[in-house]
């Protein structure tokens, strides 16, 4: 590309020469004329912002699981994007709850589309406070699905099966962390 | 042979002249060499390598633009309302425009000044200057926002300003139109020489701070300053400014302020005010001018008005302030890198004088004068004269420099920037402009330390450089590079407003120190509702204070009932988000208002009087997130003396109300 550029400007330099006997030097630009290599708002430098729910995963040692799978599934640059997102975030432990092999199995390349649609089931856009719930709540998941809420005892489960232990706000969102896996409604 | 075809013929001379050197310009666009793109070529995600400042003229803001590549990155609005960011709409802004005549809602910003530590730009601040009501504006490099704006009163047209001393002790502010000053000013206008004076102010700049106060004026005689610098380096306690109409003309000064053979550059020696002023040489002047200060921690103005300047009579102050003769009606007063060198620019001049800092010293101490003007020594032309740049072009204006011993000057008459050494004082190479080149800059280009590489041109006329848009063409920069010993024309932009002086600074200095946020815990503005939870809605009188909070994607409240005709409502925004980039805007249907756009962690406040009853919907103008679309709502507004009671709340669906209220509100 600065190959061509350059030459372009030498043939451009000789045309001129033709004609103007002044010496035209072509000088090797400053200004960079590379292109950032294409990354998403998750490369933006900022230590003066508060996290986003992308930086407060990563910063979970309890979530190294979830955070490898969202890397896999190239959800990290729309999870740092202005949302608003209301993420369940399964703990490790609760990645592990799941048959042997499960994780590994998603991993792999040729499982990229069920794992985008397991993980995408995960997140909601809008931010959802668990104080605003209401039992037997339908939400729609990025991923199409649907999840529903169970509120008992001002206790809050998703889908009947995943507690919400803990919930973090985060400056595009909300994380619910949540102890088991969601598991959309094709794959049940 | 009359005067225009005269100018045709020497114009058509210099052409084939130029013609003669190289191949004849087919256009305007075979100026341009082959490598210029890639010069000016910033790939998309890299950054430009400097920030360049551009007064906005007659928009009264100030823009600012990448160099090399000329791309607009923001525009800074000082001293004009700006409803895009509700700049003198929102209650916090609004003390921000105030003056001694009340609100002012547009001036004329036409210099920028770039704070420097050792003459060498340091980017805390950019000064700007309105020219018709005179002010002088700060604004933060940080935030990129007008932190302060202080009037100065006894002038009227602030031209000769806001040009700034060596470590940023003081900004100056020449009056370009001397005006009757005292207690009796209503004079007949043909009393000019009697009863019309000027003055220049010295505006002291905190260090820490920044913030501005009137340190003192002096008294001058009544003639107009036109553009002033300070001295650096061996006369950093000097400062220098041009003046024109010493005929004392108070009409037609076209013809009238042309008459002499020369005008004067006055030179004042400010560290002997500075020393006068605190020995209580001066005079405290009963006066009128509002100072106002922006507080980033309570998100809000306040507008004080002044009472008393110090004004410093010459005639009470022996040798602070001196004039030397300058050919024709000088505008630009520019010192070189050492600050040995003061180049006059005479609008009508054929030659460029530039005077010498040691042989003003010498003149002074021999007391080489040619008299004096109303009191005032004139030092002797010869006497103080480093040399004149003979026949360098036509209607020579600003002076920029490179720092490596040559200077570049404009030319309004012949469209050119000739560049030409300082010592010898000889004309190494000019190129055209496109049209009628005003201001110029080279980065760093007034200060000790000039970064060079470029020189960009400011045009007051543009023609058929851009596609046609009726009358009104927008002005122009071109950017040339000086990095050789030809100048080349590399680029073409267009500008806002009307661009007078510009400085361009490495981006460095400036984006380490740049904010992202405003920290919400921080906020101190008496209306802000920290949290959702704090969001309410309270009635005083007839005044209805709405503390509202937005964040994605949602306002807290966003239904409001019991506003009634007659009331007045203050929607006072606060936006909750912590994540940069991320402001959330305000507009209520039918407000006689702008918009507000709230920056994260900050409190902003609409004023609203509705005329009507019945429901009003209010959302959110910036696309903050996916569901920017969703974040509205209602307020509900009822008669006078209407029983609905006041309510407020967010997410609250039930008890859902299964039929309209029957009363009939509105008419």
């Amino acid at each position: 590309m600065k190959r061509i550029i350059y030459l372009a400007a030498l043939g451009v330099s000789l045309l001129l020469l033709s004609c103007n006997n002044s010496t035209t030097t072509t000088e090797q630009t400053s200004v960079s004329d590379a292109a950032v290599p294409a990354g998403g708002q998750e490369s933006v430098k900022d230590d003066e912002s508060a996290k986003d729910v992308v930086k407060i995963a990563v910063g979970s040692k309890d979530h190294t699981t979830l955070v490898a799978a969202l890397k896999q599934a190239d959800l990290v640059t729309s999870l740092s994007n202005a949302g608003p997102f209301t993420v369940f975030a399964p703990t490790n432990a609760a990645f592990d709850k799941l048959p042997a092999g499960t994780v590994e199995g998603l991993m792999k390349s040729d499982k990229l589309a069920d794992l985008q649609n397991i993980l995408q089931y995960h997140v909601a856009v809008a931010v959802y406070k668990t104080e605003n719930m209401k039992d037997g709540q339908v939400i729609g998941e990025a991923n199409g699905d649907n999840i529903t809420i169970n509120v008992k005892d001002g206790k809050v489960m998703v889908n009947g099966t995943a507690n919400i232990v803990a919930s973090i706000p985060a400056s595009n969102g909300i994380i619910h962390v949540i102890d088991a896996v969601l598991l959309p409604p094709g794959k049940k | 042979m009359n005067y225009a075809s005269l100018k045709s013929i020497i114009a058509f001379a210099l052409l084939a002249a130029a013609s003669m050197q190289g191949c004849k310009p087919k256009g305007t666009q075979s100026a341009v060499t082959g490598d210029a793109a890639s010069k000016v070529y910033v790939a998309p995600g890299k950054y430009d390598e400097f920030y360049n400042f551009v007064s906005g003229g007659f928009s009264g803001q100030m823009s600012v633009y990448g160099i090399p590549s000329g791309r607009l990155f923001r525009v800074i609005p000082v001293f004009s309302v700006d409803p895009e960011k509700g700049w003198g709409y929102s209650e916090e802004t609004k003390p921000m425009l105030n003056t001694s005549h009340g609100f002012i809602p547009w001036d004329d910003l036409h210099h920028i000044a770039l704070s420097v530590t050792n003459s060498e730009h340091d980017g805390r601040w950019v000064f700007g200057n309105a020219n018709n009501t005179p002010r002088i504006a700060r604004i933060d490099l940080k935030t990129f926002r007008t932190n302060e704006i202080i009037e100065i009163p006894n002038s009227a047209g602030n031209h000769s300003s806001p040009f700034i001393t060596e470590n940023s002790e003081y900004v100056v502010a020449g009056t370009r139109f001397s005006v009757p000053i005292g207690d009796n000013q209503d004079v007949p206008i043909n009393t000019y020489k009697q009863n019309f004076k000027g003055t220049v102010s010295f505006i002291g700049i905190d260090k820490t701070s920044g913030n501005m106060n009137i340190a003192f004026q002096i008294l001058t005689p009544g003639i107009d300053f036109d553009l002033a610098r300070a001295g650096k380096g061996k006369s950093a306690g000097w400062f220098f400014f041009s003046c024109y109409n010493s005929e004392k003309a108070n009409t037609l000064l076209e013809v009238n302020a042309s008459q002499k053979d020369k005008d004067f550059i006055m030179a004042v020696n400010w560290k002997k005010a500075e020393e006068y002023a605190k020995a209580g040489k001066g005079v405290k002047k009963a006066v009128k001018y509002a100072h106002n200060v922006y507080n980033e921690s309570t998100h809000s103005a306040t507008s004080t008005i002044e009472n008393e300047v110090l004004v410093l009579d010459p005639k009470d102050c022996p040798d602070m302030i001196y004039f030397m003769p300058c050919p024709k009606s000088p505008h630009g007063c520019d010192t070189d890198p050492t600050g040995e060198y003061i180049v006059g620019s005479g609008k009508l001049a054929a030659t460029i004088p530039v005077f010498s800092f040691s042989k003003i010293q010498a003149a002074i101490a021999a007391k080489n004068f040619d008299g004096e003007y109303d009191g005032i020594p004139v030092l002797k032309y010869d006497a103080v004269l480093h040399g004149e740049v003979q026949k360098p072009g036509l209607g020579p204006l600003h002076t920029e420099f490179d720092g490596k011993g040559f200077a570049y000057t404009s030319f309004f008459v012949s469209s050119e920037i000739v560049k030409w050494n300082i010592k010898d004082l000889k004309v190494v190479d000019r190129v055209p402009t496109y049209y009628s080149i005003g201001h110029l800059c080279v980065p760093g280009g007034p200060t000790s330390k000039p970064w060079g590489k470029y020189v960009i041109a400011y045009n007051k006329i543009t023609k058929d450089r851009y596609l046609p848009t009726g009358p009104e063409l927008t002005q122009s920069a071109q950017l040339y590079s000086i990095d050789g010993d030809k100048m080349k024309l590399l680029l073409d932009f267009p500008t806002i407003g009307e661009p007078h002086y510009a400085e361009a600074i490495p981006a460095e200095l400036i984006t380490k120190n740049s904010q992202k946020i405003f920290k919400i815990e921080e906020n101190k503005n008496p209306f802000a509702a920290l949290g959702d939870n704090n969001a309410k809605v309270e009635r005083k009188g007839n005044e209805v204070h709405v503390y509202m909070t937005s964040i994605r994607s949602h306002f807290t409240p966003d239904n409001i009932e019991g506003v009634k005709l007659g009331d007045v409502v203050y929607f006072h925004v606060t936006n909750l988000e912590q994540d940069w980039d991320i402001p959330h805007g305000f507009a209520v249907k039918g407000a006689g208002n702008a918009e507000l756009l709230i920056m994260p962690g900050e409190t902003q406040s609409l004023k609203w009087v509705p005329e009507k009853a019945g429901v009003y919907p209010m959302y959110c103008t910036d696309f903050c997130s996916a569901l920017h679309q969703e974040m509205q709502g209602y307020v509900r507004v009822s008669p006078a003396g209407s029983n609905v009671p006041l309510t407020f709340s967010t997410g609250k669906t039930e008890p859902s109300v299964a039929a309209p209220e029957q009363k009939p509100a509105a008419k």
